[in-house]
């Protein structure tokens, strides 16, 4: 597979050509990766654990050197630059914080190996504990502070230096799902706030999501798609991306026709009239995929040749705002739909056994060829 | 009445607890605190030509103790005791530092080797202990005199006319002690430095510190522990060591444990000897005071 350009861009800060990095001599971690990265933008990288996006961040941090392949920020070539010599912070997985130090003294270390005159440096420690709202808690040490306050002390710490580029590891991994969701949306404001660029790994696609500007999600040491979130969501490039990023149906068919404004692909549970931009040699063997979101369910059979089938409810998962149905199609496919509560739940709602019909419109899915 | 609250009283200290931990305390009184006060009573009494006096006196219905601060008094008087404390404190914190210096990064090659060779590093580092401890004191007289193997070496190669003379100096006293207690700093600075973070290096450099400035500002204060359990554990017993001056030091190497022999077993002054060993106890006591408060501090902190 061809390395993806992420975009062209003539404000790129972060380049990466070609990079690999290989350990032991035989596990590629890193798979020949080229990328670009916009100057004031969060990058996200996604994937499972072993992934290669770690390796990937710790060379851009320069724990790491690439066996093969170049780095450039800001058009410099950093990539035989020590982690001490490069303009690049980083906000570690749980955090990393100094034990013997205060919150003060963790935020000034830094700036410390900067040489800064003691008002400018006391200025600028104060400006960054204030931008975490942690003015009060400057003289605690970090094992005296709950996991979120903790997590805007590192945020503070590797904003300190005023880094060119900002790489964020996990950053909400160590928090409750609760906390996370408020800290996702303070981590970005203070981020747009300081206007720094950002290259954030997770293996969670829904901070990747709501993070980003740009994902890349990887696999096996590289890029298998690169894009916008809305783009990796609704317009995944293959099987792997489009059940990596959320949920999804997919249908294993053939393409049997392929006209200039649809291709119809048949599959052993519908055929699926796909009406965008998509062609195809008739009888190639494709996937189709369908979020779960994308698919209404009604007792009435629908009444068109097309997107549609018929199954038995054999799960509910009820989430309050919206339930999740898998429907048991006649070939035994588990077909996953997800219904907006948008009335109070009442007694005639769908329940386990009843016969439904699944449906959708001719826009709702995606034709994968990998 | 009295009996019926007294009872369930003494009942409750028969628990299996308090049993547990009886053994160690019986053993802790009869074996360090006990000889202790004996000797602490020892040193407030006279010698009579050949015994010890006692400071308890029972007469006419009344006991009266009776101290004889004479030892004390005669430790300050006699310039020899303080400059024979002065001089083994000298020796111990040289050889505490020599054991630091050379022991730490001993620890830290051996804390960063891969795990597989770490535990046969330590083996290594603990080996000596299987030989006998004044075998490998009397292997050093045969390295380092006057017709020794290093002196041989030398001479073979040219490098001296004369032999070096190296035994019985304070150089043949320091390597030896360095030698028998660089072990006793390795293992506790392992054991820390083993459990120290990598990730905390990394955010160092990554701040901007240099490896050296990382060192020093991360790698040392974390360490902190280690080199303080290490080096109490090398000056403590350097301070009182008698065999190593006995063996390697100069006749006029002033030692605190060679002064106590010869209070004992020359002079026969028990109190006198006893004095001696309270005051070095009691230097000891300090560093080690010391210690127990910062331990207690850093232990409130790891609670996170």
């Amino acid at each position: 597979m061809a390395p993806v350009i992420a975009n062209t861009d003539p404000d790129v800060l972060l380049r990466i050509e070609g990079v690999s990095k290989v350990f032991d001599g035989v596990v590629k971690a890193v798979d020949n990766v080229s990328l670009s990265v916009s100057k004031g933008e969060i990058f996200a990288l996604v994937g499972s654990s072993g992934c290669g996006k770690s390796t990937l961040l710790r060379m851009l941090a320069g724990f790491e050197t690439p066996t093969s392949g170049r780095i450039y920020l800001s058009g410099q070539d950093i990539t035989d630059l020590t982690p001490y010599q490069r303009p690049v912070n980083m906000m570690f997985q749980s955090y990393a914080l100094f034990p013997h130090l205060s919150v003060w003294d963790n935020v000034a270390f830094g700036l410390r190996r900067d040489g800064l005159r003691k008002a400018e440096l006391a200025e600028r420690v104060d400006a960054m504990l204030s931008l975490v709202q942690l003015s009060k808690y400057g003289k605690r040490k970090p094992h005296q502070l709950s996991g979120g306050q903790q997590q805007r002390v590192a945020l503070a710490r590797s904003l300190a230096k005023r880094p060119t580029l900002l790489l964020l590891d996990e950053p909400l991994g160590a928090l409750d799902k609760k906390l996370r969701e408020t800290t996702q949306f303070e981590l970005v404001n203070i981020i747009e706030q300081v206007g720094v660029t950002c290259v954030l790994v997770t293996h969670d696609q829904e901070e990747a999501m709501t993070m980003a500007s740009h994902i890349a999600v990887m696999d096996e040491g590289y890029f298998l798609q690169v894009g916008t979130p809305d783009e990796v969501y609704e317009m995944p490039n293959s099987r792997l991306v489009a059940s990596f990023i959320g949920n999804v149906n997919i249908f294993e068919g053939k393409v049997d026709e392929d006209e200039p404004d649809h291709i119809t692909v048949r599959c052993p549970e519908c055929t699926h009239y796909v009406g965008h931009g998509i062609s195809g040699v008739p009888g190639m063997n494709v996937g189709v995929a369908l979020r779960p979101e994308k698919i209404q369910l009604s007792a009435q059979q629908p009444n068109k040749a097309h997107n549609w089938c018929e199954g038995e409810v054999v799960e509910i998962a009820y989430f309050g705002a919206h339930t999740t149905y898998h429907i048991k199609l006649n070939t035994g496919m588990n077909l996953k739909v997800q219904q907006a509560n948008l009335t109070r739940k009442t007694a005639d709602d769908l329940t386990w056994g009843d016969r439904v019909f699944a449906h959708w419109s001719r826009d709702a899915m995606v034709v994968l060829t990998e | 009445m009295m009996f019926k609250s007294i009872l369930p009283r003494i009942h409750g200290l028969f628990t299996v607890r308090n049993l547990v931990i009886a053994v160690p305390m019986v053993w802790l009184f009869a074996l360090a605190a006990a000889p202790l006060l004996l000797v602490l009573d020892i040193s407030l009494a006279h010698m009579n030509i050949t015994s010890v006096s006692s400071i308890w006196h029972w007469a006419d219905d009344e006991l009266t103790l009776k101290f004889n601060f004479g030892n004390y008094l005669y430790l300050g008087d006699d310039s020899l005791y303080f400059k024979t404390y002065l001089s083994s404190l000298t020796f111990a914190a040289v050889t505490t530092l020599y054991c630091l210096v050379l022991g730490y990064p001993f620890a830290y090659f051996i804390a960063r080797a891969p795990a597989h060779l770490r535990s046969v590093l330590l083996m290594l580092v603990m080996l000596p202990f299987w030989t006998s401890f004044l075998l490998r004191i009397y292997a050093w007289k045969a390295l380092l005199s006057d017709n020794g193997v290093v002196n041989q070496g030398l001479a073979e190669l040219g490098l001296v006319s004369s032999p070096l003379h190296m035994m019985h100096t304070s150089f043949s006293l320091t390597i030896g002690m360095v030698y028998a207690y660089l072990p006793f700093m390795v293992l506790p600075l392992y054991a820390t430095l083993v459990k120290l973070d990598g990730r905390m290096l990394e955010a160092a450099a990554d701040l901007g510190a240099s490896p050296f400035k990382t060192f020093w500002l991360v790698t040392v204060p974390l360490t902190k522990r280690g080199i303080i359990a290490g080096s109490l554990l090398v000056f403590i017993p350097a301070f009182g060591e008698y065999v190593i001056p006995e063996l390697l030091g100069g006749p006029r190497t002033l030692m605190i444990a060679r002064v106590l022999w010869d209070e004992f077993f020359s002079n026969n002054d028990w109190p006198m000897a006893s004095a001696v060993t309270i005051v070095m106890i009691l230097l000891i006591l300090v560093p080690m005071a010391l210690f127990n408060r910062y331990n207690d501090e850093t232990k409130l902190g790891d609670k996170s």
